[in-house]
């Protein structure tokens, strides 16, 4: 700590140079941040993906629809604990940018299949003995001040009833919260049986099963005999588990992983030459400086410490006040209005992020550094 | 006039020693064979003028350098056998260097330039404080302590310089043209701080300077001519 002054008051040597320096260091953590939001809001359901859970849909495409009658084939299925299915309604709320997830579901199966979505049990209740009541997740409950007791109507992009509306009115029975930080706490959930009896066409039809399997070690196995029961069918089935549906469902939009790595890596690398140079410039302008600070007894592994130090210390500062800066705007929500419902900074980016600043620092010191440590005093004296 | 070689209970012992630098394939021979002993409490004074190797030998007796040949003793310690770790330990403990252009770093107060070989002691900020209190008084800077070099004067600059020599007490302090940079009297002012250290404080101080006016401060000149001591200064 004693050497701090002295690494904090050579970054305010040349002003301008470490301001512009750290601005770029910022602006590439804001893009770092963002960037991990967005791959999080992509991709993060992989890692919330129950273990135990397959995804049963239709071995053409997911918006091929299944009979409503697998489910008790399914549930015959030796390993198979539960089967309940879904449908994508593909609703709007009062604005076509108003766009979130809204699914019809048995509601009882639905829950027990789901145990990350929290709902108080007066509100399960609730929700079975209302046969037009909805649930809906904290996040666009708030979004659009519902409260329970509001009757809210949805435009359908995709279903009609049979008096030829396309607006559905639901009752909100339950706001539900999430168990994890990252379950998605967007979509609308409403009853099976009123948006069956009550569409126009398609009866008896559903999106896609979820399978509970009893041992998840056995998942292969039992997504195996699921396709099995259904080959040769009108509805043949294409059965996997949870993650690689949503990391199927994500990477319609291309290999997002393997995006956001490559723009991170180009910002990186033009920021280790920026920073890099900084460093190097500034480790040259002070060589005679150096030369009396080994003159003084300075050591060299002291003289590399210090330099690594103020290298460490520009990215390390740099890094943190974009991430801090990228933290407070992504906290704000989902900037999408409802296509990126999960979009949040999670811990173990912000601290990956904090690594990275630290391992940018090290790498544009380390040439500096050791320039530093193999100056020779005599030499550095002379040239002063 | 080479020094004698059997001096006993000198403080400094430069025998033999020889320094060879090489530019390509060219060999310069900067120091000759010297031989040189350096009392405890003697205020030393190096002549020459520019090139005659009085800088390089200074460094030899700082530990900034090593010889090419021949042995460097200061304090029964064999200084040119040190490695590089064990030298810049010895030289925070040992040596107080004074600087022809003040080498104070810029971005530091006085106070913190004087701190900076106190960093590398086991003393507290306490303690330190107090050392560079008292070294800033014996400068007569005590005044300065928060001020920058830039807003310093040369002479000032140069008393900043000498309080970092000292504030270490070390066991000898080198000054190399330490009135170089300064106005006449400036310089005075700066000969008579480092004829009080010697006087007062026992300081054993070798000074490389190539102004007579600034030797004659000193209780004993020696003359370097070409990599070898001279009887007379050189005309």
């Amino acid at each position: 700590m004693k050497y701090l002054h002295l690494v904090w008051t050579n970054l305010g040597r040349k002003k301008l140079r470490t301001l512009l320096t750290l601005l770029s260091i910022l602006v590439a953590f804001v893009l770092f941040g963002f960037l991990s939001a967005i791959k999080q809001a992509l991709v993060g359901g992989v890692d919330l993906a129950g273990a135990d859970r397959l995804i049963v849909r239709h071995k053409v495409s997911i918006i091929q629809l299944l009979p409503e009658s697998y489910k008790a084939r399914m549930e015959r299925i030796p390993g198979v604990a539960l089967a309940t299915h879904q449908t994508w309604f593909g609703g709007v709320y009062q604005d076509p940018k108003n766009f979130f997830m809204q699914n019809p579901v048995v509601p009882e199966e639905f829950l027990a299949m789901h145990p990350e979505l929290i709902l108080a049990p007066e509100q399960k209740k609730a929700w079975l003995e209302t046969r037009t009541g909805a649930i809906v997740g904290r996040k666009t409950a708030e979004r659009f001040h519902w409260k329970i007791g509001d009757k809210v109507p949805i435009q359908s992009t995709i279903w009609g009833q049979q008096d030829g509306s396309r607006t559905w009115e639901f009752d909100i029975v339950g706001i539900y919260d999430g168990r994890d930080k990252g379950t998605d706490t967007t979509p609308l959930f409403f009853r099976y049986d009123y948006f069956d009896e009550a569409r126009r066409g398609a009866n008896g039809l559903v999106g896609w099963y979820t399978i509970r399997v009893r041992d998840p070690s056995r998942a292969a196995e039992v997504a195996k005999l699921v396709d099995q029961e259904f080959e040769n069918s009108s509805s043949e089935t294409k059965t996997e588990p949870e993650g690689a549906f949503i990391q199927a469902w994500a990477s319609q939009l291309g290999n997002i992983v393997l995006i956001v790595a490559a723009i991170l890596g180009a910002v990186f690398f033009t920021i280790l030459l920026v920073a890099g140079n900084t460093m190097a410039q500034a480790v040259r302008e002070r060589t005679g400086e150096l030369g009396v600070l080994k003159a003084i007894g300075f050591s060299n592994g002291q003289i590399v410490a210090l330099v690594l130090a103020e290298s460490c210390l520009l990215t390390v500062l740099g890094g943190g006040l974009g991430l801090g800066l990228a933290w407070i705007v992504i906290s704000r929500g989902d900037p999408t209005s409802g296509l990126l419902p999960m979009f949040y900074l999670r811990t173990r980016d912000l601290l990956l992020g904090l690594g990275i600043s630290v391992a940018l620092g090290i790498c544009t010191g380390i040439f500096p550094a050791l320039q530093a440590m193999r100056l020779r005093v005599a030499d550095a004296l002379r040239r002063i | 006039m080479n020094e004698s070689k059997s001096a006993n209970g000198a403080l400094v012992h430069v025998d033999g020693v020889e320094k060879v630098f090489h530019r390509g394939t060219e060999e310069i021979h900067v120091l000759k064979d010297l031989h040189l002993q350096v009392p405890a409490g003697e205020f030393l004074s190096l002549m020459g003028p520019s090139g005659s190797g009085k800088t390089t030998l200074l460094n030899l007796i700082g530990g900034l350098d090593r010889p090419t040949k021949g042995a460097v003793t200061i304090a029964g310690e064999r200084v040119d056998q040190m490695s590089d770790r064990r030298l810049g330990a010895w030289r925070a403990r040992h040596i107080g260097f004074v600087f022809q252009l003040y080498n104070l770093m810029p971005m530091l107060t006085t106070e913190r330039n004087v701190e900076l070989p106190l960093l590398l002691t086991h003393l507290s900020k306490a303690e330190r404080k107090k050392h560079v209190d008292a070294a800033l008084a014996m400068v007569g800077l005590s005044h300065r302590a928060n001020h920058y070099p830039r807003t310093l004067s040369g002479g000032e600059q140069q008393r900043v310089g000498i309080a970092r020599g000292i504030v270490t007490d070390p066991t000898l302090l080198l000054c190399d043209e330490p009135t170089g940079d300064l106005d006449r009297k400036s310089g005075d002012e700066i000969l008579d701080l480092l004829q009080a250290l010697n006087g007062e404080h026992s300081k054993t101080i070798v000074m490389v300077t190539h102004d007579p006016h600034a030797a004659a401060r000193a209780g004993r000149t020696v003359y370097l001519d070409k990599g070898q001591f001279s009887d007379e200064p050189v005309k």
